[in-house]
């Protein structure tokens, strides 16, 4: 093993690049690229918040005149919302946790000079870019973006004539998420064969930081994912093209046959739901892997029941292939087969259950340093707490009844997959910022940002279980129409006001983020006394990550406060005799 | 640092709880057979996930600032990996907690959804199309008349929305409206269909829903028990339309409803 890995080494190990272009912009070397990825998913976050401001002026204002964009109509709302929910999902919330910080930390955390496969790593970036690119463009061809929603379902999304937006809009909307797919491929096998073959001596799969293994677990389920969203979104186009009816029925729009018949609008729904909630532990795993190393980090104690943490991630990433079902309980599907994905949805409870469980357990008895990405660690506890147990209702078919497409759905992902996701995000920005740029960040600042996040999260989304209980659906862009939609106008207001001033006080995150990179005070090589390797290495880490030094590991992760150590932190490649075991 | 942090999430926990306990946002009140057992399933379902999140979110706050970093030379973290004792015990906890909560609403699922409508139930034909629902019914002869794509054409409105054929005898007794009338403490079969794109037929305060999917016909069935006017929405995006598309169902007594369904009849004479 030893030898085919030091084996490994030497084919990946690449002389540093010299000049701008193979440094900067074609870069084989994981940090740029990873680097890369995280200010595409800077870009894409503040379009798709900037969607969501014009989305929440529409809901309360709808004839409200804009500069520049004038007045919203309801069909523009539905391609604000359906451009804000793909650009997050894809271009946010998948890139920047593993795309982003699993490429910049994945090799150095296992102890590996670069990934296993640094050309395919940098055209999986190029790929994801061009995507973003032809996402983008929607907005500016004939009749817009599409209004169809992220979802795309069948057969809105496969009629041009089912609504302005539906032409060439929705074939680019479909081309991007297509060429997404690919570029996430390319990442996942990247990801997996690192993981598995380029370990430095001594890092077994048990010593492990968990962002490894989280990372890990969602580029497989990537793998096993986005091949099934790729080969929909081939036939959607098809169907829209060619004339193929895999999705389309017999059917009329507005009085005209469409000329499709004998397709299957709920074979979309499986197709894209079989992607669709992995998708959702796509997001979400890094993010709880992050977690659980900053919550042993800053409470100075190793992390609570690490093995049940490991596979918990197993379980969470296995029953994920599961409960797609459970979206289309109210679909037409046969309801037997509710039952079954019901039973499957609440079992996932179990591990997400045990991982608050060990968080809880690891401040439990702690010395807890509250540094700027502590706080947002402890946020998404608390958010995931939320987001958590708002999931047994919606779990339930008998209670999906009067929720599904409700603003209760739009509470209960908006809370787990983006806010908790996006606080993951946060959380590794503040805690690898001094390793990437060799600044710390503002901390100030950063607690600023802190406060007004965690309590605008909870003002903006809490509201939203409220107005969903009271029958309040998604996808409105008025709710005049509906006598019990209309009374909950309020709601609304409140949420727009909490919008507002949540989204300005990320402007103190932009800040301070590009301030600190020039006028933050230096950082030192491990600044937050963690014993993971990434903070053995330089500040910023070398070419080759490790100076020409291949490290060996004899230690666990998370070996903090050992009795009897000279300090309360152990790294992984301290001696071994200065861990107790 | 801890005890902002407490006091913040502890208020938050409160502030957030106390709507639902005060139930200042909540479900209209009910009006069909189904929707006591579904309210009563709600509130069980809240009480233990509210349990849940209270517990949570008071231990994370707590947590916080009694463990907080005194400073140096104060007593070091408690070097632990953890209690298997414990995980074992949480897991099973865990897997009673959420399976019996799904195994104990499922006879109400299993009620609403595995069993085919009562023979003697009205039937109802609901059709959604960009963006207004139509309603059928069979009329004295109590077979639907047959419908055809081609034919269908919405400027026309009532049958030729629908596409009814006329050559088809079954057709000419079909009653068709753009209000739904059902009589009350009588099963109502609805079946669902779409034209063009998914629709999804919610009437909240019959705890109904259920899409309407092109080349699908989807039967369904609720029991109204209180007289009155409800509101109908489509749940599903539909299009630029969708927050347009609403409407009425009207529960009348059995004797008004055979009334109505006479006075229709003699309309079409």
């Amino acid at each position: 093993m030893a030898t085919h890995e030091l084996a490994a080494h030497a084919a990946h190990a690449h002389a540093a690049p010299q000049g701008f272009i193979r440094k900067y912009i074609f870069s084989l070397d994981h940090k740029v690229i990873g680097l890369q990825y995280f200010f595409l998913a800077l870009v894409a976050v503040f379009t798709g918040i900037f969607l969501s401001l014009l989305m929440r002026i529409h809901l309360v204002w709808p004839t409200a005149s804009l500069p520049f964009l004038g007045e919203i109509k309801p069909e523009t709302y539905l391609s604000l919302l359906t451009m804000h929910g793909t650009i997050m999902v894809f271009f946010v919330l998948t890139t920047a946790p593993q795309g982003g910080f699993g490429n910049y930390f994945l090799p150095i955390q296992i102890g590996a000079p670069d990934m296993a496969f640094p050309v395919l790593n940098m055209l999986s970036f190029w790929t994801t870019f061009l995507g973003f690119l032809v996402l983008v463009a929607a907005f500016f061809v004939t009749g817009g973006a599409p209004l169809h929603g992220w979802t795309g379902y069948a057969p809105l999304s496969a009629l041009p004539s089912a609504g302005p937006g539906e032409g060439l809009g929705a074939d680019l909307w479909i081309i991007s998420i297509a060429i997404f797919c690919i570029g996430a491929l390319m990442g996942a096998l990247n990801f997996i064969t690192t993981t598995l073959d380029m370990r430095a001596k001594g890092m077994t799969l048990m010593r492990m930081p968990l962002t490894c293994w989280a990372w890990f677990v969602t580029a497989i389920l990537g793998l096993l994912a986005f091949g099934v969203l790729l080969s929909a979104g081939i036939l959607l186009l098809m169907d829209r093209n060619l004339g193929t009816s895999f999705f389309v029925p017999l059917g009329t729009v507005n009085g005209v046959l469409t000329g499709h018949k004998g397709g299957s609008p709920l074979l979309w729904q499986h197709l894209f739901w079989f992607f669709g909630h992995p998708e959702v532990y796509i997001a979400i795993l890094p993010a709880m892997g992050l977690c659980s190393q900053l919550l042993s980090v800053f409470s100075r104690k190793p992390i609570f029941g690490y093995k049940a943490m490991v596979y918990a991630i197993l379980a969470i990433g296995f029953l994920g292939f599961m409960v797609w079902g459970h979206h289309m309980f109210m679909s037409g599907m046969s309801p037997y087969t509710a039952f079954a994905f019901s039973i499957m949805t609440m079992g996932i409870g179990v591990p997400s259950a045990i991982k608050t469980f060990n968080w809880l357990g690891t401040l439990w008895r702690g010395k807890i340093r509250f540094s700027s990405p502590m706080l947002f660690a402890i946020g998404f506890v608390s958010l995931f707490v939320v987001g958590g147990i708002s999931g047994p209702f919606l779990a339930q078919p008998v209670l999906d009844i009067y929720l599904h497409e409700t603003y209760f759905v739009i509470a209960h992902f908006h809370l787990i997959m983006g806010v908790a996701s996006i606080f993951g995000i946060f959380a590794a920005t503040y805690y690898w910022f001094p390793k990437m740029f060799g600044r710390m960040m503002n901390e100030t600042l950063a607690k600023t940002h802190f406060w007004i996040t965690f309590v605008g999260a909870y003002a903006i989304f809490m509201p939203m279980h409220y107005y969903g209980m009271a029958g309040g659906l998604r996808r409105y862009s008025q709710g005049t129409e509906v006598a019990w939609i209309h009374k909950l106008a309020p709601i609304q207001q409140f949420i727009t006001v909490a919008a507002f001033v949540t989204i300005a006080g990320q402007l103190i995150f932009v800040f301070n983020l590009f301030w600190s990179m020039k006028k933050g005070e230096k950082a030192s090589d491990n600044p937050w006394e963690a014993t993971t390797l990434e903070w053995i290495t330089a500040t910023p880490p070398p070419h080759d990550n490790f100076g020409g030094i291949t490290p060996v590991v004899h230690n666990g992760p998370y070996e903090y406060s050992v009795p009897g150590a000279p300090r309360d932190f152990v790294m992984q490649t301290d001696a071994p005799s200065a861990a107790r075991h | 640092m801890g005890l902002v942090l407490l006091v913040v999430i502890w208020l938050i926990t409160l502030i957030g709880s106390y709507f639902i306990i005060a139930k200042t946002w909540w479900l209209p009140v009910g009006a069909s057979a189904a929707a006591a057992g579904i309210d009563h399933h709600f509130t069980t379902t809240f009480i233990l996930m509210g349990a849940v999140f209270i517990a949570a979110q008071l231990a994370l706050g707590w947590f916080a600032w009694k463990y907080r970093d005194r400073g140096a030379g104060t007593a070091p973290a408690q070097y632990s990996h953890g209690n298997n004792t414990l995980e074992i015990l949480w897991t099973i906890l865990t897997v009673i907690l959420f399976i019996g909560l799904n195994l104990a609403s499922e006879s109400i699922w299993a009620t609403e959804r595995f069993e085919a409508a009562k023979p003697g139930s009205v039937q109802v034909e609901v059709t959604g199309m960009q963006f207004a629902w139509y309603f059928r019914y069979p009329g004295p002869d109590g077979k639907f008349g047959a419908t055809k794509p081609e034919l269908e054409d919405a400027s026309l409105g009532g049958a030729g929305a629908l596409g009814l054929d006329p050559a088809d005898p079954a057709s000419k007794d079909d009653v068709i409206t753009g209000t739904m009338v059902v009589p009350v403490n009588r099963q109502i079969e609805v079946i669902l269909r779409s034209h063009d794109v998914i629709h999804s037929f919610f009437v909240p305060t019959m705890r109904f829903k259920q899409d309407a999917v092109p080349g699908l016909a989807i039967h369904m069935h609720f029991t109204p028990i209180e007289t009155g006017e409800f509101e109908i929405a489509c749940a599903e995006l539909c299009g630029l339309g969708h927050y347009k598309m609403h409407g009425i169902v009207k529960v009348v007594s059995d004797e008004e409803f055979s009334q109505w369904l006479a006075a229709r009849e003699a309309e079409k004479q």
